[in-house]
């Protein structure tokens, strides 16, 4: 199947993580897990975020872990819907740039064009989708550089060298490595497997390379961010604020991920 | 090649041929034909999976195609098709139910199969694959339990490891087979995340497979998931149609029946049998539970891995399917079958589970037969459209009676 990536110059998402001149931080929240979930995007800023991931809740999230699945249900069982998050986000005006995390059963349910085109009414530069691999996410490629959303690839450490190449070539905004054959989660050490994957992809590219899954503490963090330009922190965080944590609070110890990254 | 499995490859061929002589899958209908490169129905099907996973299921592609053209391996599957699970089951004519009903109704049995149910084809095979591959482990999802008492059962077989997903749901009502499973020696994990049933079972195992690839197998119980599974369930399930086709030639003067109808959860049975006729005039039909309607209630989607119906919301979240019947509590179905509906090569329709318990006692009571819950849907169908002129009077019907109902007797206790 032939694809045409439409976005052929740097968006907003990639241009800034490009330019800022330090190892990037990506933290996650899921959109509409509380009545304040928005404040957690201010917090994340001001603690030093490079961009923001927003995880769009899916019922059946297959890559995930118990901690998003737990905060998935959490966020849907308050009736959040793509619109009400879509809603709170374009309210927003973030000074970093923000990403939307989901799943394709969603995105093709409202039509690939008309999602693409409402994450970026909302203010949203990137997507990323996990079970949309190579060769089932051309037309949304297509579909996302039509509307300057850009299209976030991920790779793995079974992803094979060639593929690997695809990817990097393909992807927009930056490539999230997945660190770990697994599902996300907190975990008590960084994988084996990152170094290399992060590695392998900074040998083809330039685009940014962050890390993913599992990243769970300041040392990893800064273990990981000397392979690869940084890390995105999901599920760590998400289980402090499924526990009831702030989003002062949460923003407080991100901030040592921070200096972790910076030193 | 295979440990232990060298006296079988040697041993003399089934005195029955249960496949069809070479050369007949070639000349079928395209309706059912292998799927394209990308793995597509027409539209549906696909590989909708992490990248974590897309080399796991090339390396499955890889090797059912070199297998399924391997005489060796067509060998050794025919041979425990035979001596294990009891192959060729047999075509039953059903003579009081079709006097009561005005037709002449056949049943394909196969509640005959070894473990109870036509699950035991597709798993032999997948077992026999995995060992090829030496994976050492086989993961699995199950609803009423079926296809993890095969799953169990053949690990048992083949000295292979069984870890068998089932929703906590499920668990309470088919203690009967969780306690099967353990026997075999498989390891059951209960899920409690969404509506801790069918689908749900699926989205963990799925889960489990992206940390286990190196040494684990994931034995997919239906003709669905991720490209190559629902074409490679489907040619471990033809057996069923194949059989049956040469089978009803016996009985009818036609030759073919002129309707081939099964239950349907993710519609693996169906596909079987279906395969074994969609290139002749009869018509094909294929009966979901009306609490887990796919065609008939769902929209186009993307679910465990591949693109099909799935019943969901309007903002694409998987919806719960409800039925008496825990093996069709799936809110997907089979991509092929999605194909076959946009196709209208094959017509389906949805029972409701009193129609179902129903159909159970009147099997029961005039022909000696005590039917899964599951497969009882095919007859509730067959017995409604003879009562409404549906099924013409003298009709020819094949029904797939796919599996057996004691492990429904604790379910059946407590609603009557």
């Amino acid at each position: 199947m032939t694809t045409v990536d439409t976005l052929t110059t740097p968006g907003r998402l990639e241009t800034a993580l490009r330019t800022a001149g330090r190892k990037l931080l990506v933290p996650y929240v899921t959109g509409g897990l509380t009545d304040n979930w928005t404040d957690f995007i201010a917090a994340y800023e001001q603690a030093g975020a490079d961009a923001v991931e927003i995880g769009l809740p899916f019922s059946d999230p297959m890559i995930d872990g118990s901690v998003i699945q737990q905060a998935s249900d959490v966020a849907l069982a308050r009736g959040t819907t793509v619109a009400s998050i879509l809603a709170d986000v374009a309210k927003l005006r973030p000074g970093i740039p923000l990403v939307a995390m989901t799943y394709y059963n969603l995105v093709q349910r409202r039509g690939l064009a008309v999602f693409c085109a409402a994450l970026a009414e909302a203010g949203i530069s990137g997507l990323i989708v996990p079970d949309a691999p190579l060769e089932e996410a051309g037309d949304l490629a297509a579909a996302a550089g039509q509307h300057g959303v850009e299209l976030v690839r991920l790779a793995a450490p079974s992803t094979p060298p060639a593929r690997l190449t695809e990817i990097a070539e393909r992807s927009r905004g930056f490539i999230y490595a997945i660190s770990l054959m697994g599902t996300t989660g907190v975990r008590a050490e960084l994988a084996a497997t990152a170094g290399q994957l992060a590695a392998d992809l900074k040998a083809r590219t330039d685009m940014p390379v962050i890390l993913g899954l599992g990243i769970s503490t300041p040392e990893h963090a800064a273990e990981a961010s000397r392979y690869a330009d940084g890390v995105v922190i999901a599920s760590r965080i998400m289980r402090e604020v499924l526990d009831g944590a702030t989003p002062a609070e949460v923003g407080a110890w991100l901030a040592t991920v921070r200096t972790a990254l910076d030193a | 090649m295979m440990v232990g499995m060298t006296e079988l490859s040697l041993s003399t061929p089934p005195a029955v041929p249960v496949r069809a002589p070479a050369g007949r899958e070639g000349a079928l209908s395209s309706a059912m034909a292998a799927p394209d490169a990308r793995g597509r129905f027409g539209e549906h099907g696909g590989r909708y999976v992490p990248e974590s996973l897309i080399p796991a299921c090339q390396e499955v592609e890889a090797a059912f195609r070199a297998a399924w053209a391997d005489p060796e391996f067509r060998r050794d599957l025919d041979r425990l098709l035979a001596v294990h699970a009891g192959r060729p089951t047999p075509v039953t004519p059903a003579w009081r139910l079709s006097a009561e009903l005005g037709v002449t109704l056949l049943l394909k049995r196969e509640d005959l199969a070894h473990t109870g149910s036509h699950k035991i084809n597709n798993v032999l095979g997948q077992a026999l694959l995995a060992h090829r591959m030496g994976k050492t482990r086989l993961i699995a999802e199950t609803g009423a339990g079926q296809h993890g008492v095969a799953t169990a059962t053949a690990a048992a077989l083949l000295g292979l490891r069984a870890t068998v997903f089932m929703g906590s749901r499920d668990i309470e009502r088919q203690a009967l087979n969780v306690f099967r499973m353990k026997m075999l020696g498989a390891e059951v994990v209960p899920v409690d995340s969404g509506s801790r049933t069918l689908k749900d079972a699926c989205t963990e195992a799925l889960r489990h497979w992206v940390g286990t690839v190196s040494d684990s197998y994931y034995c997919v119980g239906s003709v669905m998931g991720p490209h190559p599974y629902p074409w490679m369930v489907r040619e471990f399930q033809r057996v069923i149609g194949d059989e049956a086709r040469a089978q009803v030639a016996a009985e009818l003067t036609t030759g073919t029946p002129e309707y081939v109808v099964a239950c349907i959860g993710g519609g693996s049975n169906a596909a079987g049998t279906f395969a074994g006729f969609v290139d002749t005039p009869a018509k094909l039909i294929g009966v979901e539970a009306e609490g887990g309607a796919a065609i008939t209630s769902g929209l186009p989607g993307v679910l465990h891995g591949f693109r099909s119906y799935v019943l969901q919301d309007a903002d694409g979240q998987i919806g719960e399917a409800h039925s008496i019947a825990a093996g069709l509590d799936y809110p997907g179905i089979g991509p092929e079958h999605a194909h076959l509906h946009d196709l209208r090569r094959a017509t389906y329709v949805t029972v409701n589970d009193e129609e179902v318990v129903a159909a159970v006692h009147r099997l029961a009571r005039t022909e000696g037969i005590f039917a899964a819950l599951e497969s009882s849907h095919a007859l509730a169908w067959i017995i409604r459209a003879a009562g409404t002129g549906e099924l013409p009077p003298g009709a020819t019907v094949l029904m797939t009676l796919s599996g057996r109902g004691d492990k429904d007797i604790s379910a059946l206790m407590e609603i009557l």
